[in-house]
């Protein structure tokens, strides 16, 4: 858009006679500002109280015990649905990084097929595609159809294709910093396209593309409603099988204790929503740091 | 097989898997879709019938005498309460984009930013915990109180019984509060990027600096804010867990008030897949993925809409996030 045709609106402007602005401009001013100024402190405020919430309550709720022993009735521990939430994430992440980041690579150096963008435009379409949609269509096709009962291999795949965008974008958006003439030098030298995707671009961005893994990671360990109907729950350990047996994990834990009448169920929704929302925060300023470091 | 073959291949699995959901969701709706036809959207009725009786085969599909299948409360639900969401969120977002892009600078606008945005990565159950333990006991003894005394005198809708606490508005706000981030920074990312040159000249012609943002900038962020909030909008139709646990999940009710028990389209199918498995001929199951298949049609053409909206306003370049 050009300068010419931005709007200067109706900005009023005042006569070259009189110096004065006019009361009812500056009130507007001074309100506006205290208008924005409140949105952004509210917001702050409310971001305070749930973190303190959290921290507080779950902080008085994490004791030894919790990571040692596993759910009985409406007590015990967590350390079920940590291991559970430890197995699903890393099973979604071994499906999930290698298609994401490999579909990143392409949509960011062969951006001007149609298949590119195509790709490019999908995956913000697939993000904001609700995760209860997605743990439906798990249910549907593999507890339903393929019979595999709730599952890690159910709940891990749905995880993996919620993660999938996440992961394309960020790997695309981290190879677009690279300067051409690093492609160029490598191809001049006479490297192969594998050899300069993979063992000259990749590393260079290997950062931002570890961003965003990381945040993947941590929209994983956050979710919910795609691993009740795919993952199930369950009380004990994993046994290992990667179908016919249901898992648990901490979202859960927060969803189903918080409603149970005892004191005891209480304390485990708020350490697992305590640990939960931890390791999702912990995650995202790590992940903050390296990817500026990565641009430093 | 050619590296860049090989790639394109891997990148299916994106739009595949996109497929794969619709495809497989309208195959098992499909005889719920065919059986209800288009009164399912109007009809206020989700009964699963006599599920200890013998199906009766009505139309040439086999259901449990008297089941019906209507989600017109869900629909209502999901509308209103994402209406409150952005309503209460649109403002705030603005505002605070506006405060972080014009009157902080340097580290502090790093720093807040990351904050807000923090925001947005706290899972939503833990969300739907604060909302029960904490929000809806103030709300319902301090804030729905003063509301239905004060507004409700004047606008119906916001009088009469004040409720629980669990309901219409607890669920807006708690969605309001997970897609403020979404708006506050896309939009401050759009101030940011206005050229020096508009407001130099917005200065020049002796506006103040409030003036010059809220008259000359931020109506060149329109677009952005119509994108942003599509956004928004598709974060809160969808959003399952923190609304299954403020919002009462009332069955064939729709609200008389502001404050009453709702339900929504994602909460539903959580909260009623246990009981809808208990129906033999499986019409209520594949009447959720019904439900399913809509909440999925419906956020997809809101998501292609925010996104064809945010590309149109930055041509040439390409979007990022």
């Amino acid at each position: 858009m050009s300068v010419a045709s931005m709007s200067v609106g109706n900005v009023s402007i005042a006569a070259p006679k009189v110096h004065r602005m006019k009361t009812s401009r500056r009130l507007f001013s001074i309100l506006g500002w205290a208008a924005t100024g409140f949105s952004l402190a509210l917001l702050s405020l409310l971001m305070l109280w749930i973190l303190s919430v959290v921290a507080v309550r779950g902080a008085g709720a994490i004791s030894l015990s919790l990571f040692t022993t596993i759910t009985q009735g409406n007590g015990g521990g967590l350390l079920n649905a940590i291991e559970g939430t430890v197995v699903l994430s890393f099973g979604a992440m071994l499906l999930a990084v290698p298609f994401g980041v490999g579909s990143g690579i392409y949509i960011s150096e062969y951006p001007h097929t149609k298949w590119a963008s195509a790709i490019r435009f999908l995956a913000d379409v697939l993000v904001g595609v609700p995760s209860i949609v997605m743990g439906y269509f798990g249910y549907v096709t593999m507890i339903d159809w393929l019979g595999w009962g709730f599952s890690v291999a159910a709940g891990s795949i749905i995880l993996a294709i919620i993660c999938l965008p996440y992961i394309c974008r960020t790997t695309e958006l981290a190879l677009q910093q690279v300067p051409n003439a690093l492609r160029e030098a490598g191809y001049a030298l006479g490297a192969s396209e594998p050899r300069v995707i993979l063992r000259i671009l990749l590393p260079s961005v290997l950062p931002g593309v570890l961003t965003g893994i990381m945040l993947a990671l941590a929209v994983s360990i956050g979710e919910t409603a795609p691993l009740l109907y795919t993952a199930g729950w369950s009380n004990y350990l994993w046994d290992g099988r990667l179908t016919h047996s249901p898992i648990g994990y901490l979202t859960y834990a927060v969803y189903t204790f918080i409603n149970e009448p005892f004191a005891s169920a209480n304390a485990l929704a708020y350490a697992a929503a305590f640990l939960v929302t931890g390791f999702v925060l912990l995650i995202n300023i790590v992940s903050r740091f390296i990817f500026d470091r990565g641009h430093r | 097989m050619k590296f860049r073959t090989v790639l394109a291949i891997v990148a299916g699995v994106l739009p595949g898997s996109l497929g794969a959901v619709v495809l497989f969701l309208t195959i098992y709706s499909w005889p719920a879709i065919s059986y209800n036809g288009i009164a399912f959207a109007f009809h206020n009725t989700w009964n699963l019938g006599n599920l200890y009786g013998d199906p009766v085969t009505i139309a040439g599909v086999s259901i449990q005498p008297g089941a019906h299948y209507g989600i017109l409360f869900l629909i209502v639900g999901t509308l209103l309460s994402t209406l409150i969401a952005l309503v209460l969120a649109v403002p705030v977002g603005v505002g605070a984009a506006i405060f972080l892009a014009e009157a902080v600078s340097g580290k502090l606008r790093l720093w807040i930013s990351f904050c807000v945005e923090l925001l947005a990565a706290i899972p939503s159950v833990v969300f739907g915990l604060w909302g029960y333990v904490v929000l809806i006991p103030f709300l319902a003894h301090h804030v729905f109180p003063l509301l239905a005394g004060s507004l409700g005198l004047a606008i119906p809708i916001f009088g009469g019984q004040t409720g629980s606490g669990y309901g219409l508005l607890t669920a807006g706000v708690v969605l309001s509060l997970m897609v403020v981030p979404l708006i506050a920074a896309t939009l401050r990312d759009a101030i940011v990027v206005q050229p020096a040159t508009i407001r130099e000249a917005a200065m020049g012609l002796g506006a103040t600096k409030f003036e010059t943002v809220w008259k000359v900038v931020l109506p060149n962020t329109n677009k952005v804010l119509v994108g942003a909030t599509f956004l928004a909008l598709g974060r809160a139709l969808g959003e399952t867990m923190a609304v299954l646990m403020v919002s009462g999940n009332a069955l064939n009710y729709l609200p008389p008030n502001i404050y009453a028990p709702i339900s929504t389209m994602a909460a539903f199918i959580v909260s009623q897949l246990d009981s809808a498995l208990q129906d033999p001929t499986e019409m209520a199951v594949r009447s959720l993925a019904e439900i399913a298949l809509v909440l999925c049609i419906i956020s997809v053409i809101v998501n292609a809409l925010a996104r064809l909206m945010l590309l149109a306003w930055s041509p040439g370049r390409r979007l990022a996030g």
